[in-house]
């Protein structure tokens, strides 16, 4: 029992111990973020790498997501008659949670993965030792345009991830399932709010981009220097980011509809 | 000193600190429950080339890392041109290390960057200059390595020779005054190893700089260091001249200089009696 009591006391020290190591290093980057944008092309090419080299995953998963949920949703509908609600469904459940969330799960999986393993790779090379060694700060030009990049590439891969689910979701209901296209699309333009619906989702995605991209940059620049090190780095970006997202997701979520 | 044991206690006598760029003081240093140091006197002449020998895991390494302000020792000095690298603030070492150029083990160079990006990465971090000038400084130390036909080549597509001679070429591209090579002999085939050594000493005297090599390769060394330093157990056991190293009689500088599997330093890890654990009764 003691032994339990140690090792939970333990893991509740490593926890708190990473937590505020991450917090540091947050305002380590902030500190390098005004200096990164007057260099906008290393942002640029983060952007490219880490957002444009995963619009074809976020792509056809979203394309998929919308087809399943049009699916779904369209054989509980039709119990009530209701299948002309199914686009302004999918457009919620898209903008709201799927899009920000799937997305958010996706580009841990794809570009924190990356990001991670490449800055873990960097030091086992000592590649960031040789910045440190050139008196160049490597947070500042390694880590600091890999996080904004993330921020920036979030956003903007769930609107994709909405607008293909939504595209899945009319194929699927409008084209094969006979559902009325213009109540498809009304039933969507009256219900769905530009501040609640979108920007909430927005909001929600550019929140998930921060931890996402923080988590990724922390553990490659943390990782052992050995392909052992960066291994677990990577697959703790993966973990934390994934549990991470979803927290996030519920506080966010209670926090803008007004109640827990 | 030269040739001698230097005295376990003692601290060399102070010499005139406008020879020396770097002066080492009964530096301390520990890595967890492991001594590294224990009291280390060093002095670097400048505008020569010096060598800093060793049996592996001595903390070779671990010294440059120390001269360069990326660990702290836990006691004692480290001064350069006069000045303690431990009290250095960040933006004074930051300032310190742009005068300094350092070739890693295995070249360290950023593989998204082709080879002249490599070479003109500090230029651009730290200079405005023109792009035409850049190229010019880069072309002209490329050329002095020997690479300058190999400008367009990205990282992976290099030797492992030729990647050294790139990462020497940006070590020199801000022209420093003190360079320090971290074994750079290490898995190099004898052209690519010959090549290395030739310009060691031709960038030190052509461009008057000082060098410090860390290596355990006694051949190489002798045939360029000015000065070359042994080190062992945390101390320098002997030092002067790669002649007098040769002809030192001290058990552990033979038995490093020629090689021999054992004596001081143990051809077996200190280990349980070989019968008691082989019969299991070593617990």
């Amino acid at each position: 029992m003691t032994k339990i009591l140690r090792d939970v006391w333990y893991s509740v020290q490593d926890f708190l111990q990473t937590f505020g190591a991450s917090q540091l290093f947050l305002i380590r980057i902030l500190a390098g973020c005004p200096a990164a944008f007057l260099r906008p092309r290393l942002i640029i090419k983060q952007v490219h790498d880490s957002g444009v080299l995963s619009l074809a995953i976020i792509g056809i998963s979203g394309f998929f997501v919308g087809m399943v949920l049009s699916l779904q949703a369209y054989n509980s509908l039709a119990r009530f008659g209701a299948t002309e609600s199914l686009g302004v469904l999918a457009a919620l459940a898209l903008t709201r949670e799927l899009g920000p969330v799937v997305t958010a799960l996706l580009f841990a999986g794809r570009a924190g993965t990356a990001l991670a393993s490449e800055i873990g790779l960097m030091r086992a090379t000592d590649q960031l030792s040789g910045m440190e060694m050139m008196a160049v700060d490597p947070v500042r030009r390694v880590v600091v345009p890999r996080f904004i990049g993330g921020i920036i590439a979030m956003p903007l891969l769930a609107a994709i991830f909405s607008a293909m689910g939504l595209f899945g979701a009319w194929l699927e209901g409008v084209v094969l399932l006979n559902v009325d296209e213009g109540a498809f699309w009304q039933q969507m333009r009256d219900q769905v709010d530009m501040y609640d619906d979108v920007l909430a989702g927005i909001l929600k995605s550019f929140v998930f981009g921060i931890a996402a991209s923080l988590l990724a940059v922390f553990e490659g620049y943390n990782s052992i220097p050995t392909a052992e090190g960066v291994s677990r780095a990577t697959t703790r970006t993966v973990v934390l980011t994934a549990l991470s997202v979803l927290v996030l997701n519920f506080m966010l979520t209670a926090v803008l509809i007004g109640e827990v | 000193m030269q040739g001698t044991q230097e005295p376990a206690s003692g601290r060399p006598a102070d010499r005139d600190s406008n020879d020396n760029i770097i002066v080492i003081r009964d530096l301390h240093y520990s890595r967890g429950h492991h001594k590294i140091y224990d009291g280390l006197n060093l002095e670097v002449p400048r505008g020569r080339v010096t060598a800093i020998m060793g049996p592996s895991g001595t903390g070779k390494t671990t010294l440059l890392r120390l001269i360069t302000g990326q660990i702290l020792p836990d006691q004692g000095s480290i001064l350069v041109e006069g000045r303690d690298v431990a009290k250095m603030r960040r933006k004074e070492l930051y300032e310190y290390r742009k005068r300094i150029g350092m070739l890693f083990q295995n070249g360290a160079l950023l593989t998204d960057l082709s080879v002249y990006e490599n070479v003109a990465f500090p230029l651009r971090e730290h200079t405005d200059l023109p792009e035409r000038l850049i190229r010019h400084i880069v072309l002209t130390k490329l050329h002095a390595v020997g690479l300058r036909g190999a400008w367009r080549m990205m990282p992976a597509e290099l030797s492992g020779g030729m990647a050294r001679r790139v990462a020497l070429a940006r070590a020199i591209a801000m022209d420093p005054d003190l360079i320090l090579y971290d074994e750079p002999f290490v898995g190099l085939d004898p052209i690519s190893m010959g090549v290395i050594v030739r310009l060691i000493r031709r960038m030190n005297d052509a461009l008057g700089l000082t060098s410090i090599v860390v290596s355990h390769d006694v051949d190489e060394i002798s045939s360029i260091a000015d000065r070359t330093y042994l080190i062992s157990d945390g101390r320098v056991v002997a030092s002067g001249s790669p002649e007098d190293l040769q002809e030192n009689c001290s058990a552990v500088v033979m038995q490093f200089m020629n090689g021999m599997a054992d004596g001081p330093v143990p051809f077996h890890y200190p280990a349980p009696d070989y019968g008691e654990q082989l019969l299991g009764r070593d617990g």
